[in-house]
Formats: C-alpha cells, structure tokens, sequence
C-alpha cells in the first residue's frame, strides 16, 4: 500500500541523517567498528521485546506485561542454572543443561502468553486490563521466587549467547534477526498472519468469515510470550544475573519502536522492516547520545518527546489522506 | 434489591467483608481502630490518586503519567519549603503543588485531543519526559528536613484517642482532606452539568461532539483534574514520610488503576462511580494491611494483587458477555 | 405560498474533483411533511449536512431560514436555528439513562453548571407528552430497542424547540409495528407546527406520509412533487433515471434430491417448525418483516446460533452446524446484511478481504502460504465477479457500494459453496448496481449453487427467486411459486392481510 512504502521509505532517509547527525556530534567515536559492535549487542533485546509488542499491538491490542514475562522467564532459567552447575563449570555436559534451562524459560513464557490469550480471547478482557493483571501477577511471582535478590553466576555456555560471536557477528543479532525473519515470515506468509492483520482492523466481519478470532488471538500472545523469553535469554547472558525488575524503562521503548516503524495503535498495519529500521534508529541515538555524555534518564525523556513527534507526525499524514479521500 | 445485586459496587463491598472478616479472626488486632485510622491516613495517597484517575477513565481516557507528576510537583514544593520553609504554610504549599499539577496535566490533554493520539501511548511518553527531567534535574537526591511546622501539621488529629500504653492515634487531618477531596468528586460527577458530560463523552464520544459538547473543555478538564489530585497527592506523600524521593512513586500506576478498575470503572469509558473507587481502595488497602497483618511475607503482594485483579476483572467481563446476550434476544422478540 | 421555513436556491457542493451537488433548489414549509427521495450516491447525505450546517455549502449557494441569508458551519448554531437531524444511529449515550439522554444536551447549550435531577426528569417527561410515547425514564439506553432509542432521539430533539426534524433512513432497523408508530408520531408532530424532512429509499412509506416528495439524483434536483401525484413506478423512474425491466428467473432443473432440508427447525425467541427443501441451481426467497425470524433463521443455518429442536439434513445426511467453520466444510456461505461491519474489512485490501476465508486452501506442503497460488486466485474472483478496481491493494472502503458487495461475493464464492444465503444483498445499493448484482446471482445459481435470497423488498425477491417463503412471528406463512402468483398475493401476505 502507498502509505507503507513511503513509511519504508521515510524511515531509511531518518536512519541516514541520524547516522550523519551523531558523526556529526561525536566524531569517529560513532564511526567506527567497535561502536557499530556494541550496538549491535544492545539493541537485540530491545528488538525482540519490540517483535513481542508488535504482534499485539497488530491485533489492535498490547501487552504490557512483555517485561515481567521476560524477567520471569530469565529467572526461570537462572535458578536452573545456579542450582545445577557452579559458576565456572565449562564442561560439555553444561550444554544439555543450559539448552534444557533455556526450553524451561520459553515454556514458562509461553505459559504467559498463553494466559494472556485466555483472558483477552476467552473472557474477553480488553488487553490492556488482561495484560496489566498479568504483568503485576508475574512480576510477583518473580519476586517471590527470587525474594528481591539477584540471581547470577552462568556457566560460559550461557554467557556465549549474549556476549559471544559468530565469524566476528554478535551471536544476540543473529538471534534477533532470526526472531525478525520467523516474524516476517509468520506474517507476510501464513494464513495465521493474514488474520492477524485483518482481526486487528474488524474481528466481527473476521468472525462471519470463518476466522477463528480465539484461535488467532491466543496464538499471538503465545508468540509474543515466547518472544518474550527468548529477551529473557539474551538479557540475563548479557548482564550475567536475572532479577525481578530489569529492563522496566522497556516498555516506553517497545511501543516507540513498533509506532515509529510503522505499527498503527488500532491495529492493522506494520511490518517488520519498519520495525527494524525503527529500532537501528533509536539504537543510534542511544549511542550517540550515550557517547555525548547524556545521562539515561534524560535520554528517557527525550524518547517521551520523539514518540509524541513521531505520531503527531502520523496525525498530520493521516489528516491529509482523509481530505484526499472525502469525495 | 435485584437491582443491587446487579452492580458491581455490590460484589467488591461483599469481598471486603469476606477479606475483613478472615483478617480479624487470624488477628483481631485489624478491627481495632487504632489499626483502621492509620490505614485511612496511610491509604490516602492512593485515593487521591484514585479519585483523578477515576476521572479520566469514566471520560474514556487513561493516564499513567500521573506518579511522574506527583515526583515533580512533590519535588518542587519540596525544595522550596527547604529553601522558604518558614515562610510558607500548608495552603500555599498545596496550592503550588496543585497548580503544577494542573499545568502538566494540561498538557497531556493538548497533545491527546489535538493530535488524537491515544491516551495511553501519549501518557507512557509524558510519564518518561516528565520523570526523565526531573531525574536530571534533581540529581536523584533525596529531600529531607522539612520545617517543623510541617512535620506538625501531620501529627494533626481531628479527635484523640490513647491507647492502654499511653500512644495517642485518631483521625488524621490528612484523611478529612482526602475525604474532603472525595465529597468534591462525588459532587461533581453526580449533580454538575460537567460530571455527567464526562460519562456522556466516555459512552459515546462521537454523540457528545454531535450535541455540541465541549470535548476540549471536557479533555483539559479530566486531565488536569488528575494533575490537581497527583500534585495534592504529592504533598500528602511529603506529609506521610516527611521525606521527598525521586522513585518512590513511579512504578506504582499500576496499583491505582487497579483499584480504580476493581471499583467497577471500565476501560472503555463511561461507567465508573466514586463510590466504588473508594471500594475499591479500601479492598487494596485492607488486603495489604491483612496480609502483613496475617505475617504473610510480603513478597507476596503483588501476585495476590495481580490475581484478585484478574479474578475482578474476568467475573466482570464474564457477566457483561451474559448480559449482552441477553439484551440480542430480546431484541429480536 | 406562505414563506418556507428553509428554502435552499442553487445549492452546489463540490469536492476534490467530486460534484456532490449541482445547483439544488427546494424548499420546505412549515409544519410539512417533506421527503427527500433518492438511491445511494445521489447526494442525499450532502443535502442534510449542509443543512444541519456540519458541512458549508460552495459560494454562490443561497440558505435561508424563515426568509433570513444563513452562512454558519455550525451544527450549534443550526440547533440554535431549530433544526436537529436523526441520523440512521440515534447517537444517543448508551451508558446514561433515558431522561438523561433526553434532557442532558439542552442544559450543556443553555451553560448550566449544576443538575437538578428532579428537573431532568420534568423536562424528559415534557417532551414525551408532546408526542405521547411512554418511555422507562430510568432505563439505561444500552439496554432498550433501537425503535426506542430513536424515540429517545426525537423527544432529545423535541426539547430544544425544534422547527425542522430532519431524519435519516429511520426506518432501516425498525419492526412494521415500529415503523407504523414512528410515522404516527411524525404525522402528530406536524400537527404541532414541527416540519420533518423524511429522507429515505422506501417507497411505499414515502409515499404513505409525505405530502411533498422532492427527487435527487446524481446531485440533481429532479423535481418535487406532491406525493398524490406519484406512485410507485412513477418515483422510481424519477429517482433511477430509467425503467429497469425485470426478467422472471426460472430455475434449471438440477435433479430431484435437495442439498438441503429442515425440518420442524425451532429455536426459542426466533423461529419455529420450519420445513423447507432447498434445491441446487434454484433461488429460494425468504421475505417478511424485521423481526420475522428470516435473519436469525439464516444465522442458524450458518452455525452462529443452534436451533433447539428439529434438524437439518445436508445431502441427504443428518448434520449439525455448531459453528460458522462447520457451515463452511459443509460448504453453505453466508452474505451478512451489514456489509460494513460484517462482511467486510474496510481499511484493508480488496485482495485481503477477498481471500480471508480460502487461505487455508492457498499454502504450500509447508504451511506457507504460495504466493503465486495466493495472486492468480485473487485475480481469478476479480475477473469472474468483474469488479472494477484499480488495483487489488486499494482498500475496500474506497469502492462503491455494488462493488463492495462484489467482493463480498468473491470472498464466499472462492469457497466453492454448494449453498449460498444471501440476506439483503442489495441494501444500499443504487438501482444500475443493483440489477448486475441479481445478474451475478443468476447466474451464480445456473452454475448449480442452491441460493436463498432473504430480502424485504418483494420486487427483489418476486423477480429474482422460483419460489419465495414468507416468513410472519417465526413462522413461515407460506411459500409461493413466484410462476403461478401474483406479486401483490405475495406483499399482502407480509403485510398480514389475508
């Protein structure tokens, strides 16, 4: 459609002037491999959350409770870990026992997400309330689990995932682009992607269509539950420790990521190009204002205002495309 | 008395009688009224939150930038009662924080109404800008010291009572203003002309505008209503610990909506009253109490919160799906 | 002539490239019953918001009320000049009662701060003694019919001393009874000096309670006239521009067995002992009343309700249809009478909407949907419904009405149905549209598809079907061979006069 090229479009002009923006501010700190590296190493936990709000969000939902799940789910698989093996444990049998940890964690995610569909495709619960109930139970349950401390102390198998590589290429990119194509390919070219889109922009006409909305609506917060956990997996590895409260600020950032590349708030619309492209740019304003000596929270405050400008953005296109249309 | 049971206000206040009852009988010190004034008190920050949110939700709405509010206005009054204490008083100080309070809920409403963008994502980036400068400006330090006459003034009691050893507890000035906040809400929503245009406009938008309501006035006036009782909220925060922090309140959204929501108001608009939101604090308030009244550790707070919401919030979707079925048939007879 | 209340002289309104109407002259008297006639598309909308002052009118265009020049874009100030319009839905407030929704906007108008329920409640009580209706003031509006709801809408009206009511296609969701009630009162309120502008499609009630009738058309004034002048065929020519000659379908012999059959089909509230055979390659009408139990006999057929007791038989088999996905194993389709909100999603691509309900037939042996197969079927039903776009990735809501319904047609005949429900498949649609729509039928039914045709618009139903089932309470009065009847036996018998 016209309007998603253009997005497409729009967004690859803004990532070129962003890039040439922080050259501009800071130099050859941006510019250069070892920057570019450790982007890439921030950025897939993001993404992947981002992938997990974008599949609800094109259902005209949302699921705030992307964080508390991740989080359970590293807990999960940290008690798994620190209970079974000691913390400098190298040997091949870790493997098995990482790989079955991490499955515990996406099946708890999964269970999540799983619930989430219950409430909002059963009960027929708006996503917002289903989703704030869940994320407050959740987000108890790890504290209970772990009674506020932090749990740490992965074997190296673990650690490999978010801070290793792969042929000098972050193993947490590969993951996330991995994440990103099975996302494209579930909604470019499956029928379950097909009814995602149109479910977000009229269930009722889906449902005398033949479209199995609780079927469709359970499916995408199990997908965005397990992607969920697979965040869990790159962030504990990445930091080390699991804990009950991690990565809250996130989810100000996953809506801003999904808006700006491309995602409409009543559902519908969005693809995952945008959403990439949205997430390199936002990944490069971190650095480069990380780089300038910006403290976070400002930076914080500064997406507040970048995602107003984004849809009052929107607002404008979408008022000229109506005038276009009245007839 | 069908009609009463048709209501939600019905079922929370049976719950809270179960809650209270359960309480009581593992330890009776929860029905005493030493333990049930200082709930009052403590659980006032929270219902002045509720009162604005309540607001917002029956308009249609919701804000979840208010706690950012709060730290900011809490924050202002804070350095200036350090810096001018003596020469300040109470009415001055709730009406700076107040009036901060209003300015900044002003503007959620602008960028919501103008730009129709939707409440939610529009309150999740004023959350992060309000609370991203305040964090820089403020350093993170937490404020302390405050003028004796304001540590005074929350010691004041409307009556006194002793205990066998001698402590004195009663009724809070602080929860006379909260009660007081609450009788103005009341008003408001059920004998102006301004509160049932808030329900007109949260049941159908698109009517209100048709019949010429005044959809901005109406906007700018929940949203900053809710700024007013986040900046009193605020000052009643600074009352309660005599200490100003820039993290202590935001997180806690969640908790008010909750309470809000499990009084009976809807997400969608148009249905909520004031008594069920003081319902609905009251059963947050007495199952937190209860729980640390019944030594259960606290860490398992949030998940029995996180539950009894869902369990709310699913026996009420369930029994609107049922009434609505109902109301086709009958239709088409 | 007294002096009209409103007259318009050479109202035009364009839009980007769009002429929605082209020098309009009419007026409207005091205290009249005026309708304004014409099919969809004809400007009819455009009319009543340039009158209602939401939409301004191009330069050179003459309003005036009661003799006075108006220019306002103002849908406060057109209140304020006593003029209030109903549209098709009442825009009433569902979660306030029904004496707020009457009297609640006059106090915002009037600035008032506080509430005196005790007023609300005389000014609600007022305005329905003016036209005699009887409605549970304390009743939440969410829970009443929607012919209360419109009465609702009109006491609302009523209190803000409205000169000109100008109403919408009122009748569209309401029962005979309700409509009969709806146009008393209407009568009565001319006797107190309140013009109505009735705008509508339906003949026979335009003809039964206006005294003029203006006719629009393609953005034109026709003309008006006194309705003693019109009838029927009169009004449609004037409102289509053209006769429309109907050819009786005849259905080819598909042999002897039917594709399906009910019998004693009941459900509690909607229907009761229904028997019927159904026969491929043949167009079954169903007709009668809103409220006569043909819509909700067709949901069950399509497994969004389940009858209670009796069966049905499909082939020849006992089955039973629980759910909408079983209806279409079975292969019966179902055309909604809502095209907007049901049988269509507009925002999205006609190519999307078309292959909603086949794309689990349009995957490769990995579950992926095959791109080609996906392209060469969307424009496969395209071609074979002809309907015109410029590309299969506009969005339906960008397509005309007979188009729309086109691609709802395609959507359903992609699934290759034995048996195809149509319910009201040409509401909305202007008459040129119309007749290519019973064209596709037709022709849909000579390819052997059993079609039932559920419609209340008897010209429809006697022309398009072999045989025509009434339908009265639940019940179905009688069924017709369209060959060996009379088109007027057939409109007595919904009317219940026999």
């Amino acid at each position: 459609m016209l309007r998603k090229f253009s997005h497409f479009l729009v967004l690859s002009v803004v990532m070129v002037f962003i890039m040439l923006l922080m050259w501009g501010f800071t130099g050859n700190d941006f510019m250069n491999l070892g920057n570019f590296q450790s982007m890439a190493y921030q950025m897939p936990e993001l993404g992947v959350l981002s992938l997990a709000m974008m599949i609800a969000m094109l259902t005209s939902g949302i699921n705030l409770s992307i964080i508390a799940t991740a989080n359970l789910s590293g807990i999960v698989i940290a008690l798994i870990l620190t209970n079974t093996l000691s913390a400098d444990n190298g040997s091949a049998g870790t493997i098995w026992v990482v790989a079955l940890a991490i499955l515990a964690g996406l099946i708890v995610s999964a269970l999540v997400g799983a619930l989430n569909g219950f409430l909002i495709a059963v009960l027929d619960i708006s996503p917002i309330l289903a989703t704030l109930g869940t994320m407050i139970m959740v987000s108890g349950i790890s504290i209970v689990l772990t009674e506020g401390y932090v749990i740490s102390g992965f074997p190296p198998a673990m650690l490999a995932i978010g801070n290793g590589d792969l042929l000098g290429i972050p193993v947490p990119i590969l993951v996330f682009l991995a994440c990103a194509g099975v996302m494209s390919v579930i909604l470019n070219n499956t029928p379950l992607g097909t009814r995602i889109y149109l479910l977000g922009s009229n269930p009722v006409a889906c449902f005398y269509s033949g479209v199995d909305n609780r079927a469709v609506l359970f499916r995408t917060y199990i997908i965005s539950g397990i992607y969920s956990g697979v965040a869990a997996v790159i962030m504990i590895s990445r930091f080390n420790s699991a804990k009950a409260d991690y990565g809250e600020s996130y989810l100000l950032l996953t809506v801003l990521a999904a808006v700006l590349g491309g995602v409409s708030a009543a559902g519908g619309f969005g693809k995952v190009s945008g959403l990439f492209l949205s997430l390199v740019i936002l990944q490069m304003i971190s650095s480069g204002l990380n780089l300038m000596g910006i403290s976070n929270f400002l930076t914080l405050a500064l997406w507040g205002i970048v995602l107003i400008v984004v849809m009052v953005i929107n607002y404008f296109i979408e008022n000229q495309q109506q005038k276009r249309r009245i007839a | 008395m069908k009609r009463l049971l048709t209501r939600h206000e019905t079922y929370v206040f049976l719950a809270i009688v179960a809650f209270s009852i359960v309480i009581t009988v593992i330890n009776p010190s929860f029905f005493t009224l030493e333990n049930l004034f200082d709930l009052l008190k403590s659980y006032s920050l929270m219902g002045t939150f509720a009162i604005g949110m309540l607001f917002v939700l029956i308009s249609g709405g919701i804000d979840i930038s208010f706690t950012a509010i709060a730290t900011i206005t809490g924050y202002t009054i804070a350095v200036l009662l350090l810096k001018y204490g003596e020469s300040l008083n109470i009415v001055s100080v709730f009406l700076i924080a107040g009036g901060i309070g209003i300015l900044l809920g002003l503007f959620n409403a602008a960028i919501i109404y103008f730009f129709k963008i939707p409440s939610i994502i529009t309150t999740i980036a004023t959350l992060n800008i309000y609370y991203g400068i305040l964090t820089v400006v403020s350093k993170g330090k937490w404020l302390y010291g405050f003028p004796t006459w304001f540590g005074d003034f929350n010691n004041i009691r409307v009556f006194t009572l002793y205990t066998p050893d001698g402590i004195p507890y009663g009724l809070s000035i602080i929860t006379v203003i909260w009660f007081a906040l609450i009788l103005i809400g009341w008003f408001i929503l059920r004998y102006t002309i301004l509160g049932r245009s808030i329900y007109a406009m949260g049941g159908n938008p698109a009517s209100a505008q048709r019949a010429g309501f005044n959809l901005l006035g109406l906007n700018l006036f929940v949203y900053s209503f809710m700024g007013l009782m986040a900046g009193i909220g605020s000052v009643i925060q600074a009352l309660l610990v005599q200490t100003v922090a820039p993290n202590s309140l935001v997180g806690k959204e969640m908790d008010v909506i909750a309470a809000v929501v499990l009084g009976g108001a809807s997400l969608t608009g148009g249905t909520g009253s004031m008594l069920g939101t003081i319902l609905g604090v009251t059963l947050i308030a007495i199952m937190g109490n209860g729980l640390t009244l019944m030594h259960v550790s606290s860490l398992w707070y949030k998940v029995i919160i996180g539950f009894v919401i869902l369990v709310s919030v699913g026996v009420s979707a369930y029994r609107n799906k049922r009434s609505t079925r109902k109301h086709i048939i009958t239709e088409v007879n | 002539m007294a002096e009209p209340f409103l007259s318009l002289r050479k109202v035009s309104k364009h839009y980007a490239g769009v002429t929605a109407l082209d020098k309009v002259d009419f007026d409207i008297q005091k205290g009249e019953i005026h309708c304004l006639a014409g099919e969809n598309g004809s400007g009819k909308s455009t009319i009543i918001k340039i009158i209602s002052e939401t939409v301004k009118a191009d330069p050179g265009s003459v309003i005036e009320i009661k003799g006075h020049p108006v220019h306002g874009s103002n849908a406060i100030d057109a209140i304020n000049r006593g003029i209030q319009v109903i549209y098709q839905d009442p825009s009433l407030f569902p979660n306030l009662t029904v004496a707020e929704n009457i009297a609640l906007g006059g106090f915002v108008a009037i600035h008032r701060k506080l509430i005196n329920w005790k007023e609300l409640r005389q000014v609600a009580e007022k305005a329905m003694a003016r036209i005699d209706v009887h409605l549970p003031l304390d009743e939440i509006v969410r829970e009443i019919s929607i012919a209360d709801q419109q009465l609702v809408a009109i006491c609302r009206a009523l209190t803000r001393d409205v000169e000109l009511l100008i109403m919408d296609e009122p009748t569209a969701s309401l029962t005979k009874k309700e409509v009969d009630s709806l146009l008393a009162v209407v009568t009565d309120m001319k006797s107190k000096g309140i013009a109505t502008m009735f705008v509508s499609h339906k003949l026979n009630e335009i003809l039964q309670i206006a005294d003029r009738v203006s006719v629009i058309r393609d953005g034109r004034m026709v003309g008006t006239y006194p309705s003693s002048e019109l009838d029927d065929e009169k009004l449609t020519i004037l409102m289509t521009g053209k006769k429309v000659e109907y050819q009786h379908f005849v259905a080819a012999k598909n042999g002897n067995d039917p594709i399906l059959e009910c019998r004693r089909l009941s459900r509690r509230g909607e229907y009761k002992d229904i028997d019927f055979k159904l026969f491929p390659g043949e167009i079954l009408g169903i007709t009668g009343l809103l409220g006569s139990g043909r819509t909700e006999l067709a949901l069950s057929l399509f497994g969004v309700s389940q009858p209670d007791t009796g069966e049905i038989y499909f082939n020849g088999k006992p089955v039973k249809i629980q759910s909408i996905q079983d209806a279409m194993r079975l292969g019966i389709a179902y055309v909604p009478e809502d095209r907007l909100a049901q049988g269509l999603i507009n925002v999205q691509p006609v190519g999307k909407n078309i292959i909603v309900t086949t794309l689990d037939n349009l995957v490769n042996r990995f579950k992926l949907l095959d791109r080609t197969k996906v392209i060469s079927s969307i424009q496969r039903w395209v071609k074979d419904l002809a309907i015109r776009i410029p590309s299969v990735e506009s969005p339906v809501q960008t397509l005309s009405g007979g188009n729309q319904q086109r691609v709802v047609l395609a959507k359903w005949i992609a699934t290759q149905p034995r048996v195809l429900i149509l319910d009201g498949p040409t509401i909305g649609i202007d008459v040129a549209a119309k007749f290519d729509i019973h064209e596709i039928i037709r022709e849909l039914a000579g390819r052997g598809i059993a079609i039932i045709l559920i419609s209340e618009e008897i010209p429809e139903v006697y022309n398009n079907c072999n045989r025509v089932l009434v339908m009265h309470k639940g019940c179905i009065l009688r069924e017709f061979d369209t060959r060996e009847t009379a088109q007027e036996e057939i409109q007595n018998h919904v009317n219940g006069a026999f």
